[in-house]
């Protein structure tokens, strides 16, 4: 567009535009914190991890309990995004387009992760699951290890990244309404057809988007993790859980080398968040017009 | 096909939507279901297609019972008000959906899908568009594209729901005409619902008048439109004028004035609604008649083939007490002979009157008159 876009018309209009003083002071502060608080730690895990050189920094991410937490990590994530993905995809349908008694309900407790705790989180699966919860001896007698094992952590990292998914759907999927849908059955698309022809395609960006955060959140689940995992080494450590080890045992430059395989999905997951939304907002139909076509000129042929 | 509808009852909460309907719709015929927003109309369209679930009453589709049937086996086609074209898809993939989602033992073969496609395309005039996107169309065309992709699974039947409501005024107009032309080609059985009187009048073959989920009056546009069955009619379709007024001996008394009036098959003294259209009002400016409201000119609109004249009763309405506001149609040499000018005070005249009973003195809860009850000015400013 060769217009201008608004902030930048609202600046360069004189009745409009703010004293001098006031953009720039307002632009040190924000950028003086996010150079603090953002950048700078950013970059310290990056200098930490590379302090005694390549050498130490590769050692430590491919010495055998690190390359555990990797792959055990790798798993989770493998294990509980597509879940999350089939469960909020299915709960953000449920709630945008139908009415049921309970909806509200079921809206406020898709949050709940959101406003526990998630050491809480552990602890609950620990009362329920564990060695003196409420299904302790049954699992027990059959030899069924959840607490302190693969399932008690897929368990907790699945309700800690329960809702993104849903939440990026529902407000998207409430604002499509089901106009598209009703004409899609009308048309005799069944069920699955409708999902697959019509709404997915509608909510392709947002799925993705809310795919991206569950994964970065899967990945880097800290907390409730911790309190089911029992942090055995080479078993049962995640790389959240492995960087403390490391950490507490004053092992600087491994926990920072470990850490820094974070950070570096943390930037990824951001690439790829940017390049979603920028997609979203410009869609496919928009890069197909052929430049010769000026949408007035369709506009005015109309009839 | 033939549609018929009985003892429709539908409720949403504590509104009443729909209150025990009932109609046929004759096979080939295209008909409006018209009356103001809020009358039931969408939601009688919506039941007839299956996108609603009636709470009791009959849907039967060809003599058949359907009121069970799912939306896929009704075989109707619905076109919606903001078009719900798939947006991701091409205008081609659009029209071509409906065969595409068939089970694979009876979809046709691509090309015949092919074909069948721009044979739409070509009937709703917009082949060359078949590569873009909804929102490279403008309105028009998106419904246009909406009626084919409509059209391609070979509806029994075709639903209509304010197909133009969201189009500008000239698009419409075209698109109306448009609309009852197809309609002559392909003589499919189609319901359309619209609030616009004008535009039912001028495409449908029957139009169903729709008022608190309750039929008021079924007939074609000449009947319902010279012969209105009730108050809400009378007043939904065109502007009328409406005085309160008491039947005596020497015609009607509305407030302290007397109307003259034939009509003699109300009993006197009876408290009753009289319409009047514009046209059938007179203006006298003879200062010594005694007959007829007197009323201050406000306005006089002398542009176009008639002109209008705007007045304000001296008195206030008997009913309500609001202020009263009259409109008559003259033509322009009546005015220029009358030489009317703003604040001159004349006598009304009607040379025509239809009285309807206006049930005691408290106002009636029956659903006919429930729109009459507020004042006079409403009714008025519905121009045909």
């Amino acid at each position: 567009m060769s217009t201008l876009t608004g902030t930048t018309r609202f600046e360069r209009n004189p009745a409009t535009r703010e004293e001098k003083w006031v953009k720039w002071t307002l632009l040190t502060l924000s950028l003086s914190f996010f150079i603090l608080f953002l950048i700078l730690p950013l970059v310290s895990v990056f200098f930490e991890a590379l302090r005694r050189g390549w050498e130490v920094y590769l050692l430590s991410i491919t010495e055998e309990t690190a390359l555990a937490a990797i792959r055990l990590t790798l798993l989770i994530a493998f294990i509980s995004v597509p879940l999350n993905l089939v469960f909020g995809v299915s709960a953000a349908w449920l709630i945008a387009k139908h009415d049921f008694r309970g909806k509200q309900l079921l809206t406020t407790f898709i949050d709940l992760p959101f406003s526990i705790s998630p050491v809480i989180v552990g602890l609950m699966y620990v009362l329920i699951f564990g060695a003196n919860g409420w299904f302790g001896a049954w699992l027990l007698e059959h030899n069924i290890r959840i607490i302190f094992a693969v399932p008690g952590i897929v368990l907790a990292t699945i309700f800690v990244t329960f809702p993104f998914v849903a939440r990026e759907l529902i407000p998207l999927m409430q604002a499509q309404g089901r106009d598209e849908e009703e004409a899609a059955i009308v048309l005799g698309a069944n069920g699955w057809q409708t999902f697959w022809y019509v709404t997915l395609p509608n909510i392709k960006w947002g799925l993705l988007y809310g795919v991206i955060l569950s994964n970065a959140r899967a990945m880097g689940e800290f907390g409730a993790v911790s309190v089911v995992s029992g942090k055995i080494r080479g078993q049962t450590n995640t790389m959240p859980l492995h960087v403390e080890i490391l950490y507490n045992e004053y092992n600087f430059a491994a926990a920072f080398a470990v850490a820094s395989l974070l950070a570096m999905l943390a930037l990824f997951t951001l690439i790829i968040k940017t390049w979603v939304e920028h997609r979203a907002s410009h869609p496919a139909a928009a890069h197909l017009l052929p430049p010769e076509i000026n949408p007035l000129s369709i506009q005015k042929s109309t009839t | 096909m033939s549609i018929e509808v009985r003892n429709i009852h539908k409720r949403f909460g504590d509104f009443v939507a729909l209150n025990d309907i009932s109609l046929n719709f004759e096979a080939g015929q295209l008909v409006a279901l018209l009356g103001p927003s809020g009358c039931g109309k969408t939601t009688l369209l919506r039941i007839i297609a299956g996108l609603e679930q009636a709470d009791s009453g009959l849907v039967t589709l060809e003599g058949e019972d359907a009121s069970d049937a799912s939306v896929r086996e009704r075989q109707v086609g619905f076109v919606f008000q903001h078009y719900a074209l798939f947006k991701h898809m091409t205008v081609f993939d659009n029209v071509a959906f409906g065969m595409r989602m068939k089970p694979r033992a009876q979809r046709p073969s691509k090309q015949q899908i092919k074909d069948k496609v721009h044979e739409l395309l070509n009937l709703v005039q917009l082949d060359w568009l078949a590569d873009r996107y909804p929102s490279q169309l403008s309105g028009g065309q998106r419904q246009r594209i909406a009626l084919a992709r409509a059209l391609a699974v070979e509806p029994r039947v075709l639903l209509l729901d304010e197909p133009f409501g969201a189009l500008d005024a000239k698009v419409r107009k075209e698109l109306r005409r448009w609309l009852r032309k197809l309609h002559d080609e392909l003589h499919i059985t189609s319901i359309f619902v619209t609030h616009d009187q004008e535009e039912a009048l001028e495409v449908a073959d029957k139009v169903v008048l729709m008022d608190h989920g309750r039929v008021e009056q079924v007939g074609t546009p000449e009947e319902v439109y010279n012969h209105p069955a009730t108050p809400f009619v009378y007043s939904f379709l065109g502007s009328v004028n409406l005085f309160h007024g008491r039947v005596e001996e020497d015609g009607l008394r509305v407030g302290s004035h007397a109307v003259p009036h034939a009509q003699d098959n109300f009993t006197q003294g009876s408290e009753v609604f009289a319409f009047v259209r514009p046209h059938e009002l007179q203006i006298i400016t003879d200062a010594g008649q005694s007959q007829g409201v007197a009323a201050k000119v406000t306005r006089v609109l002398s542009f176009g083939v008639s002109a209008r004249v705007e007045l304000e009763g001296l008195e206030k309405d008997s009913h309500t007490t609001n202020d009263q506001h009259f409109e008559v149609e003259l033509t322009q040499a009546q005015v220029s002979e009358l030489a009317l000018v703003a604040g001159q005070i004349v006598r009304l005249v009607p040379s025509k009157l239809k009285l309807f009973d206006r049930p005691g003195y408290v106002p009636a809860d029956s659903a006919s008159i429930r729109g009459l009850n507020a004042s006079s000015d409403k009714v008025i400013g519905k121009v045909l």
